[in-house]
């Protein structure tokens, strides 16, 4: 307060001054100068002291009392409950139906909620959960190798790099048993062996097989289990679906979410919608990168719309790159494609062991088969002994990226390492790799072109999936009252890191078992909310906000396109903002995508009208969303001063190359709160207390 | 190594449901064979883009022929000349240097065009709507490993449920019959322990369905399977209608 006295005391001398200086034009001149800077100094203290305030609001996340394994107990115990007559009086919006999003609808309705669920594609089966290959995690120890459900709690939040909730993991590793029983009396098959029982195999980051899988199809299969069930609702009528549907707001009436504003991407109408309550599970926002294995309608519009009204962004820094996808080919590449980490089972990864060998192999005067096993490198093997082929993929990625960037790389960019399968051929026959991976080998030979039964896959690391996302509470609320975020869209139980097989785990786990429980707190208490006018001054302001917003795109009428600035956009996230960052580059991309912004806003072309389809547009305010949160990005990275999980700061490792935590300054989860449009965010903290378990440097060698 | 060719598109443009559509011709130059066909589709979007014409309208998500959304009818094929993929992992290694490529949407009764390439397949869902589900509701469900289900049938209805309702079984029938998707659900949950007690009402209530929509009769062509992406074998329908006629008979 001292300081605004003075700067008040210094502005009366200036203005003294300036009615002083009657004639002489220089003096007029320095007084204007320094009532601009007084003026712009006394901004910031406003701004200062008002962040403080909002700094100072303590994120409360509500974790339950009492022991670690009771917690989630002690909840369903003691939470509210919403009687059937009063179910069917209430409203919920659920946007996207992916794992988390069908699962959710499906479960509500069948519940008795009154279920509106919308998704962007023409069928909620087409969501890109679809496309998660390798399996799904789940404690059930079926294998006898020693897993329980603390041990499946532990290794998440270990592969999480110690940045992940303790009460939430555990919670997680608590229902995800009850997935599994699911999806099988849904029908899903999974493999199986020949006594009828269920099969397993193991994924990167642990050391038992708990890992479920219907060949490397399970995404599609548990999809289309939750899809089933949701597909069951909608045909009784407790569930209506608008597929062709793009969310484009939130509406908040008196501090609660009670709507949505929707884009028929058919008709380009723009509508309103009411709930009592909002839950989105739109997925991650990887294709930031524009270059990533997310689907190519993949957004973060949903995330952003929620940040907008109040909802706190988290960790947006952690994103995952994976390991294995098929290198980038070409200037006209449109995506990437994942090979699944289920094939480092079987799968040994090497580059040459001498620069000679990969510079041959790159102009192609060598093959891979030609190189004998004492001039391979099997790096992982080599630097991780206990884990091997199978470490996290945080660890695998930079692990291949060191080799490359070392000059070992193949492929002709030198931007790709060897996935050998010529071992487990050779033990198990070729058959068996068959029966395990042949839709992998043939989506690889498919697209390039070679056969992986007879030389080796070349692979690199891409953008998969975004760990951070929206702020939830324990009961996956966000900071809006009555919005709910669930699976990836939102950040809560994969820290800095995701490890393989756990996205299928929470996508399920919210939608199934978690939120169905917490939303009811909350509505508990909105049994007498009667239904609203989508009439209200609210709807009708946050209409009038996207046709705003819709109009502003069109009559830009530039001369680059959406998928040129996209790219622009992607190359400086994957340069600066990728696997590896520091200070320097986070502040030019910072830079950088300022630009990007202004060239957007200026010089974007969308042809064709806005009533009407129009997939260039939904691709523009996709883009303008995408912006955005590339910065965010940017932003967080930069303000972590550490490196953890997925996000690693070169200025930040140990002698030998690994991550190095810093957990007395970084144990908190970063929540970015919005400030308003061209305002600088304001960064709170949620402090991470471990009470049970013990962090330490994650050690995957011995 | 990289090699690229010259070709020309012959491609069905139409504004709306109700409009009147026809062939547009476009020439491509320089398409990098390592490109993907539906890359090839972005590359001419952009070029009409640039020319300040409206791109052309298609349905695609995934790129990894999975999500069962995009379609195209390639040169009188569904999803293009090559075998068991969809058009997104069509390359255009599989074309030649100066070729013309017509590029269709799907055409059946039941799958009516909302814009250019893009179809309503709404049909699809609602057949699914109709029983093809197993009616349990979250949570209460046996252990997993309750019931031992034999390897070969987890197999066979692995299969069965590789289907990723593209809807190019339909539109590839001469009938337009959509017997082969229906059939890929009844006889995954036929197989399946978890699907025997609603098995005689989902057959009859999926296949009415399937009537009530506009899709056509079986008259066991094959073309379905034939075009299948996923290979989605024919046997499925032979059980499908073993699944009809006893459940009529118990009736």
């Amino acid at each position: 307060m001292a300081k605004k006295e003075n700067i008040v005391e210094t502005a009366k001398e200036i203005k003294d001054i300036i009615v002083d200086a009657v004639t002489d034009q220089e003096t007029v001149e320095a007084a204007k100068i320094i009532k601009d800077a007084t003026k712009e100094a006394l901004g910031k203290v406003v701004d200062t002291i008002q962040q403080a305030s909002v700094s100072s609001t303590r994120i409360d996340a509500k974790i339950p009392e009492g022991p670690l394994a009771q917690k989630w107990s002690n909840y369903k115990d003691h939470q509210k409950l919403v009687n059937p007559s009063n179910k069917r009086r209430l409203d919920i919006i659920v946007v996207g139906t992916g794992l988390a999003g069908a699962s959710a609808a499906a479960s509500l309705a069948e519940l008795g909620f009154n279920v509106l669920n919308f998704c962007i594609q023409d069928s909620p089966r087409r969501a890109h959960s679809i496309a998660a290959q390798g399996g799904i995690n789940a404690a059930k120890n079926y294998q006898n190798d020693g897993d329980s459900v603390y041990r499946l709690f532990y290794d998440t939040i270990k592969g999480g790099d110690y940045r992940a909730r303790e009460a939430n993991v555990y919670r997680l590793a608590e229902v995800s048993n009850n997935i599994i029983d699911q999806c099988v009396a849904q029908g899903v098959p999974f493999a199986r062996e020949y006594g009828g029982l269920l099969d397993n195999r193991s994924f990167g980051g642990a050391q038992v097989s708990r890992t479920f899988y219907a060949k490397g199809q399970t995404g599609q299969q548990l999809l289309l289990g939750a899809y089933s069930a949701l597909s069951r609702q909608i045909g009784k009528g407790a569930v209506k679906l608008f597929p062709r549907h793009e969310m484009l707001d939130v509406v908040v009436i008196d501090g609660r979410a009670r709507g949505i504003i929707a884009r028929n991407l058919t008709t380009g109408k723009i509508e309103r919608y009411f709930a009592h309550a909002v839950v989105v599970g739109s997925g991650g926002y990887g294709n930031t990168f524009f270059l990533s294995t997310n689907a190519m309608a993949s957004n973060g519009s949903a995330a952003m719309q929620m940040y907008r009204k109040g909802a706190y962004f988290a960790n947006p820094a952690y994103a995952q790159i994976h390991p294995t996808c098929i290198p980038v080919h070409g200037e006209f590449q449109s995506k990437l494609t994942l090979m699944s980490e289920s094939l480092r089972n079987d799968g040994r990864i090497w580059t040459p062991k001498k620069k000679e060998d990969a510079e041959a192999i790159r102009v192609g005067k060598l093959k891979p088969t030609d190189l004998k096993e004492e001039d391979r490198d099997y790096y992982l093997e080599r630097r991780y002994p206990a884990f091997g082929n199978l470490v996290p993929r945080d660890v695998a990625s930079r692990a291949a990226k060191e080799r490359c960037d070392a000059g070992y790389g193949v492929g002709t960019t030198g931007l790709a390492v060897y996935l050998d399968f010529s071992d487990a051929i050779n033990r198990l026959g070729e058959n068996v790799v068959r029966a395990r991976y042949g839709n992998l080998f043939q989506m690889y030979e498919k697209i390039v072109d070679e056969n992986p039964y007879k030389t080796p896959m070349m692979i690199y690391p891409a953008i998969h999936y975004t760990m951070g996302g929206i702020w939830v509470d324990y009961e996956l609320q966000t900071s809006v009252k009555g919005l709910f975020c669930i699976g990836e869209a939102n950040f809560s139980d994969h820290g800095a890191n995701r490890l393989g097989a756990s996205a299928l785990m929470q996508g399920l786990a919210d939608g199934y078992f978690v939120l169905p429980y917490t939303i009811q707190n909350y509505l508990a208490d909105q049994i007498q909310v009667p239904r609203m006018s989508t009439e209200l001054p609210e709807f009708a302001e946050a209409e009038k906000a996207v046709e705003d917003k819709v109009k502003k795109i069109m009559s830009i009428q530039g001369k680059c396109s959406v998928d040129s600035i996209h790219r622009e956009l992607g190359l400086i996230m994957w340069d600066f903002v990728g696997m590896g960052r520091n200070k320097a580059g986070l502040e030019k991309a910072l830079a950088k995508i300022k630009e990007v912004r202004k060239e957007f806003w200026s010089n974007v072309y969308v042809p064709g009208k806005a009533d009407g389809l129009n997939v260039e547009l939904e691709k523009a305010i996709r883009l303008a969303d995408f912006i955005e949160i590339g910065e965010l990005m940017a932003r967080d990275a930069l303000n972590r001063e550490e490196s953890c999980g997925g996000h690693f700061r070169e200025e930040y490792q140990t002698p030998d190359g690994e991550a190095l935590r810093n957990d007395d300054k970084f144990s908190y989860a970063a929540c970015w709160k919005y400030m308003g449009e061209g305002q600088e965010p304001c960064m709170l903290k949620e402090y991470l207390e471990y009470e049970f378990v013990k962090r330490q440097q994650r050690n995957y060698k011995a | 190594m990289e090699k690229t060719i010259n070709i020309t598109l012959k491609v069905w443009r139409q504004a709306g449901p109700k409009e009147k559509g026809s062939f547009e011709t476009y020439a491509l130059k320089n398409i990098s064979t390592d490109s993907s066909f539906l890359e090839m589709m972005d590359i001419l979007n952009e070029q009409l883009i640039s020319e300040r014409k409206e791109p052309i309208v298609f349905d695609h998500d995934c790129r990894e022929g999975i999500c069962g959304m995009c379609s195209l009818y390639i040169n009188g094929h569904p999803h293009g000349p090559d075998g068991e993929i969809t058009t997104c992992q069509l390359h255009m290694r599989k074309f030649k240097d100066g070729e013309t490529i017509t590029v269709e949407p799907w055409r059946s009764a039941a799958f009516p065009v909302i814009k250019d390439l893009m179809v309503n397949r709404g049909a699809y869902d609602q057949i699914i709507q109709a029983g093809g589900f197993v009616s349990v509701n979250t949570g209460g469900v046996p252990d997993g490993n309750a019931i031992p289900i034999p390897k070969p049938k987890a197999d066979e209805a692995m299969d069965a449920a590789s289907c990723i309702g593209c809807g190019a079984c339909a539109a590839a029938c001469k009938n337009g019959s959509a017997m082969l998707f229906v059939a890929a659900k009844v006889s995954q949950l036929a197989l399946l322990p978890q699907g025997q007690v609603e098995r005689a009402a989902r057959a009859k209530a999926m296949v009415a369905k399937m009537d009530e929509l506009g899709f056509g009769n079986c008259t066991n062509t094959g073309a379905c399977a034939a075009e299948c992406p996923k290979n989605v074998s024919i046997s499925h329908i032979a059980r499908l209608n073993r699944e009809f006629l006893s459940a009529k008979f118990k009736d």
